[in-house]
């Protein structure tokens, strides 16, 4: 391990000395001794990066651990303070992503970073189109996004604008516009995160053949399982250090969970990698029935029921209705025509989410940011707001009482802030989506719709989640969760439904619930057809 | 099971191509309705006289409305223009003396400076373009009263100054007329075949994913608003030539109306998706509406006051607004 | 994240540091002091009370419509229409008063002109709100409508005629004194403390900047977005509205062509400067009537120094950009 604290420069002298070794010559890419600081509050310490041509490489690590940040000091989003970049064995130092592209650098971002209303022909072209006397060459320029695609076996129209394709083929458009780029290093950001199972074995077989063509990749994941299949060399970092990099071959997922976190790998196994608790209360009454769901595209026919005291999973393939389910249920997307929502028995039709509160229900989006937390607004604001009709008395908020409540979920959930009046836009993704179900939970539901509560929470606070949700419901409440894990549907869920295009096909549950068998079971549209 | 669902998508998909379609080109129907109405109607709606006197006049607005097209495609917004052309009229008639072929590049080059400082100020200094401009439309207002003493500024008439904004090329087409033209062919050009166009659209459709892709968002920001400046500017030069005079109190609310008819056009006020000649339709539509008002006092059989004209257009507004945010909202629901 | 905790505490001189903490973090109050230490030193005659009531009185109006700007603000919209909407108040009250019934029975003339004036700005305001919520309509071009409109309909009212009238009571609203306090300081200041507090305490502050905020997930939260929207444009409205009437009743005359007129740029910059987040979620109605103050105050200093009266928008224009930036900087710094 290095000596933290040696200064930056003797860090950097010590590490150079001792990693100047012969094995590193040929790498396409060495970042040695980065160190990045915002605002006084370092973000890198001493990082380091070394990458082979034609390796896929993973980073991995917490929320926080610096990964996004060595990434975009990398591709030039970023200024490090200290250390230095070998790429293709110069000493580099890039000002912009537009300057590390030209280079050689390439990078797919988490969200597709591409422009919706243009063509794909546009979004692969864009800043280096082919040109005849300053102006663009159409012709040229979609024969060239043709011929980038076919690459990838994908034959689109590519006159058309790219939002009227779905993400995942957006994602694999973003992928050849790097390529198109002849990038000598490509970065992904979490490709995987809006594919499906199907569409991240295409995906793979991209890389693939990237890597074949001496292309390396830099490739950033949460899903531990997926680097076993692609990654060539692992490279843990935590706290902004670099702790560790092996071959794949020579670590397990228990490995890298430790490393990630910093344990030991007996604390690791004791914990379990994600692991509930064990489920033990029997199940209640039916709290939620869903018959015939349809209408909202592209649900067409979803029927389950939720009982008290029991978390239903709602698995699926991205695209097959599970979230658009949660939505009608929650009185959004208001074309909803087919089919019956019961709650306790009775029927009902939500017009506004309104409504689905009044009724009881809470209801927590796939995505946090978007529809979740109110950016300028502290916590206790963000915490109470579900709250808030019933905590008025006369159109007044009663301060006191107000801050007793969020002071007393705060304590229960154990949310890191400075104190309830910070901002919650200051939070980490997991102490944000502890004050999302806070916000729920004050309202003291019946039920609580939970969209992928732990998409992108590092694994600390994704495991308290799941012990949450798992205590609530052995408190009685009824909860529906919709993950694209499959895992933490299987530790997680005391049931699981199967959404197939738009249609509940299948119901897992007791010794039928694995992670195999749901898998089968998404993706096989001739098993659900009979 | 699966073709009545695939005859829905097939449907969904026509009608969603067809409202793309009538956001851009319900424009020119209604163009096309509303001059049939005129030409119907009036005697004297379809002369030459009338049509060249429409054309001559609403140049300046032309102008105007094709430099906020490039703004408005960029996902931003420039409220400067009215008082650009006002900064603009009053210093080019003040060196109307020495001819238009001074006055000309002076004009544009006074718009080219106010464009640069909104570009200096929303790219370097990263205020949103509203407030930026906003700042410059009192500035360069502020700017042409104090050069022009709160007065208006009379042009010399023994130059060629007032040929550009009164005489006719090839005695035919007025001059105001022919720049119009050969600017928008220029615009066209600019949007369509050139990277700028392209890049310019892009920002407007996303800027942090532009600068992911490593465009080179400020540089076209720059473009953008100078070139809106440089219309502005030139708009001004015809104001003074036309009118005989550089006035300082000229130009307020034009870039509302500007606004107005890139809107009217079609152009998505968020950036990312228009059309040039969309706004040239708008901006003719507008002008239209004042045009057949004066006929329709003109003929007698009621008169409406002048002040009638802005209730209208902005009724009109309302109208086009609400049928593009119910297609809009209609495909978002989708 | 990369969060800043500032830390205090340690400093040695508790008090001092406190009033430069409340100065630094506040930037729109050190200007405020930083403007009166200026005037003291240069302008002549300034701590006279008469210098106090001449800006009371001309701020009033700017303030009581930047409050309602930045609520609309706060919902993270604009509203382009207050000028137009205080010319509409400002006409319909005359117009009642002086009709043969308000003429003939003036006090309950009186009491029908205000309420219904008041009423036709919210009902403008409220016509806002419908487009913005209901129909989707972005802010801007929404309210552009009612701004080309607006005026236009109070000019048609009048046949943009001056109505000037000669009654006392009214009049008291723009002249009278209240305990030696302008009338309309008074009520501005009682609309701020009111705003603010409704703000700070009610439910309904906490949904407007939870709107303003994220729409979306206030939406998801069950935050009745539509009818916050309405209230707040209703309310803008209905402050341009009491705005409108204090000008009409400090000229004893309504002038439909000019009441109001360019007010949205002022209130825009008044809340701007008092700290208004552009992107919403954030209200300070009392930086708002401060940053109305600055504005004022400067082009007050301007004029009493002998300045051209334009380099006052000049100035106008630069304090918005110091400000606006000075916000980003902080904001950039988080």
């Amino acid at each position: 391990m290095i000596n933290h604290d040696l200064s930056p420069a003797a860090a950097i002298a010590g590490q150079a000395a001792l990693q100047g070794a012969v094995s590193d010559q040929e790498a396409v890419l060495c970042m040695r001794g980065i160190h990045k600081s915002f605002g006084g509050i370092a973000a890198l310490t001493d990082a380091e990066l070394i990458i082979q041509p034609g390796e896929v490489h993973a980073i991995i690590g917490q929320n926080g651990a610096g990964k996004s940040t060595l990434i975009k000091v990398l591709n030039g989003a970023y200024k490090h303070d200290a250390g230095e970049i070998f790429f293709m064995g110069e000493k580099v130092s890039y000002g912009s992503p537009h300057e590390a592209q030209c280079a050689g650098i390439s990078t797919i971002f988490q969200e597709v970073n591409l422009i919706g209303y243009r063509s794909i022909t546009e979004n692969i072209c864009l800043g280096h189109e082919p040109k005849r006397f300053g102006m663009v060459d159409w012709k040229r320029a979609h024969s060239h996004a043709r011929s980038t695609l076919r690459r990838f076996g994908l034959d689109l129209d590519v006159r058309k604008p790219l939002n009227e394709f779905n993400i995942a083929t957006q994602q694999l458009v973003a992928i050849a516009r790097a390529v198109a780029l002849d990038a000598r290093i490509v970065i992904m950001d979490e490709p995987t995160s809006s594919l499906d199972d199907h569409e991240t074995s295409v995906l793979f077989g991209v890389i693939r053949e990237l890597k074949a063509s001496g292309v390396a990749i830099l490739y950033v994941s949460h899903h531990l399982d997926e680097l076993f299949e692609i990654c060539d060399e692992i490279t843990v970092m935590r706290d902004g250090r670099t702790v560790d990099r092996k071959h794949i071959s020579q670590m397990t997922k228990l490995d890298m969970v430790a490393g990630m976190l910093g344990r030991s790998i007996d604390d690791v196994e004791a914990g379990g990698t994600t692991g509930f608790s064990a489920k033990s209360t029997p199940i209640g009454e039916v709290m939620l029935a869903v018959e015939g769901l349809g209408g909202a595209s592209p649900v067409k026919n979803v029927s389950f029921k939720v009982h008290k005291a029991e978390v239903l999973g709602l698995a699926g393939l991205l695209g097959a209705g599970r979230s658009e389910v949660a939505r009608a249920i929650f009185g959004l997307d208001r074309d909803q025509k087919q089919g019956q929502v019961f709650i306790d028995g009775c029927e009902v039709e939500f017009e506004r989410p309104t409504d689905a509160i009044n009724a009881q229900l809470g209801f927590c989006s796939e995505d946090r940011k978007q529809d979740g937390i109110i950016p300028q607004l502290s916590v206790r604001e963000n915490l109470t707001l579900a709250l808030l009709p019933r905590l008025a008395r006369r159109g007044l908020i009663p301060e006191a009482e107000e801050r007793e409540i969020v002071a007393r979920y705060m304590d229960r959930l154990g949310i890191k802030a400075s104190s309830m009046e910070q901002p919650i836009s200051q939070l980490s993704g997991g102490n944000q989506q502890k004050v999302l179900l806070a916000r729920w939970m004050a309202t003291n539901p019946k039920l609580l719709i939970l969209d992928e509560p732990t998409r992108g929470i590092d694994v600390g606070a994704k495991r308290e989640i799941q012990l949450l949700i798992r205590e609530l419901a052995d408190n009685g409440l009824a909860v529906l969760m919709i993950s694209s894990e499959f895992e933490e549907l299987v530790e997680g869920a005391d049931r699981v439904i199967v959404i197939q295009e738009g249609k509940s096909v299948d119901e897992l549950s007791g010794e039928n619930l694995r992670v195999n068998a749901i898998i089968k079971s998404v993706s096989h549209i001739s098993h659900a057809k009979q | 099971m699966n073709s009545p669902s695939s005859t829905r998508t097939n449907l969904f998909q026509l009608l969603s191509r067809c409202s793309a379609h009538l956001r851009s080109e319900g424009v020119w129907i209604a163009l096309v309705l509303m001059i049939m109405f005129g030409g119907l109607r009036y005697d004297s709606f379809l002369t030459e006289y009338n049509i060249m006197t429409f054309l001559s006049y609403n140049s300046m607005f032309i102008l105007i409305a094709l430099g906020m097209t490039f703004v408005i495609m960029s996902g931003g917004i420039d409220l400067s223009v009215g008082s650009v052309v006002a900064l603009s009229s009053v210093v080019v008639a003040a060196v109307s003396p020495y001819g238009i072929e001074v006055a000309l590049p002076v004009g544009v080059l006074v718009g080219v400076a106010t464009g640069a400082i909104n570009a200096f100020v929303i790219t370097r200094l990263k205020v949103v373009p509203f407030i930026a401009t906003l700042a410059m439309m009192l500035g360069a207002r502020g700017m042409a009263l104090v050069i022009s003493d709160n007065q208006s500024v009379p042009v010399s008439w023994d130059s060629n100054f007032t040929h550009f904004g009164l005489g006719k090329a090839f005695d035919y087409l007025p001059w105001p007329v022919v720049t119009t033209l050969i600017v928008f062919i220029g615009c066209w050009v600019l949007l369509e075949k050139f990277p700028f166009g392209r890049h310019l659209l892009s920002i407007g459709g996303s800027e942090e994913s532009s600068r992911l892709m490593g465009l080179q968002v400020e540089r076209t920001l720059w473009g953008v608003y100078v070139l809106s400046g440089a219309l502005a500017g030139l708009a001004g030069v015809m104001l003074a030539s036309g009118f005989g005079a550089g006035q300082p109190l000229e130009g307020m609310g034009w870039e509302l109306s500007a606004i107005a008819s890139v809107v009217v056009g079609g152009t998505l006020l968020t950036g990312g998706l228009g059309s040039i000649s969309a706004t040239l339709a708008g901006a003719i539509l507008l002008g239209l509406i004042f045009n057949i008002l004066n006929f329709e006092n003109g003929s007698g059989t009621i008169t409406f006051s002048a002040y009638w004209q802005s209730v209208i257009r902005g009724g009109f507004l309302l109208v086009v607004v609400i049928i593009q945010a119910k297609i809009i909202n209609k495909a978002r629901a989708r | 994240m990369t969060d800043t905790t500032i830390t205090f505490g340690n400093s040695p001189k508790p008090l001092m540091f406190k009033v430069r903490n409340i100065l630094t973090r506040n930037g729109t109050l050190s200007a405020f002091f930083l403007l009166i230490l200026v005037n003291l030193a240069i302008t002549p005659n300034f701590l006279e009370i008469q210098t106090l009531y001449v800006n009371l009185t001309q701020v009033a109006t700017i303030a009581i419509v930047a409050i309602g700007m930045t609520l609309v603000i706060a919902s993270g919209g604009i509203d382009l229409s207050v000028g137009a909407l205080m010319a509409l108040a400002g006409t319909v009250a005359p117009l009642i008063m002086l009709s043969d019934f308000g003429m003939s029975n003036p006090s309950i003339g009186l009491m029908v002109a205000i309420p219904v004036a008041l009423l036709a700005a919210s009902a403008g305001g409220l016509f806002n709100g419908v487009l913005v919520s209901r129909y989707n309509i972005q802010p801007i071009i929404a309210t552009l409508v009612l701004f080309i409109s607006g005026r236009g309909i109070a000019q048609v009212l009048t046949n943009g005629e001056l109505q000037s009238f000669d009654i006392p009571a009214f009049e008291f609203l723009g002249t009278g004194r209240l305990l030696g306090i302008p009338f309309q300081a008074v009520i501005t200041v009682v609309l701020a403390l009111v705003c603010a507090w409704t703000l700070r305490r009610s439910i309904f502050g906490r949904y407007l900047l939870a709107v303003g905020g994220n729409e979306k997930a206030a939406q998801l939260a069950g935050v009745p977005v539509k009818k916050v929207k309405l209230v707040t444009y209703t309310v803008c409205g209905l402050l341009a509205g009491i705005a409108g009437l204090i000008t009409t009743a400090i000229n004893a005359a309504s002038d439909a062509n000019q009441t109001g007129q360019l007010m949205e740029l002022d209130a825009i910059a008044a809340a701007v400067v008092g700290g208004a987040l552009l992107t919403g979620g954030k209200a300070p109605v009392i930086g708002a009537v401060l940053g109305a103050a600055i504005i004022q105050l400067m082009g007050y200093t301007l004029l009493a120094n002998g300045v051209h009266d334009a380099v006052a928008m000049v100035a106008k224009a630069f304090i918005i950009i110091v400000a606006v930036y000075l916000q980003q900087m902080r904001g950039g710094s988080k």
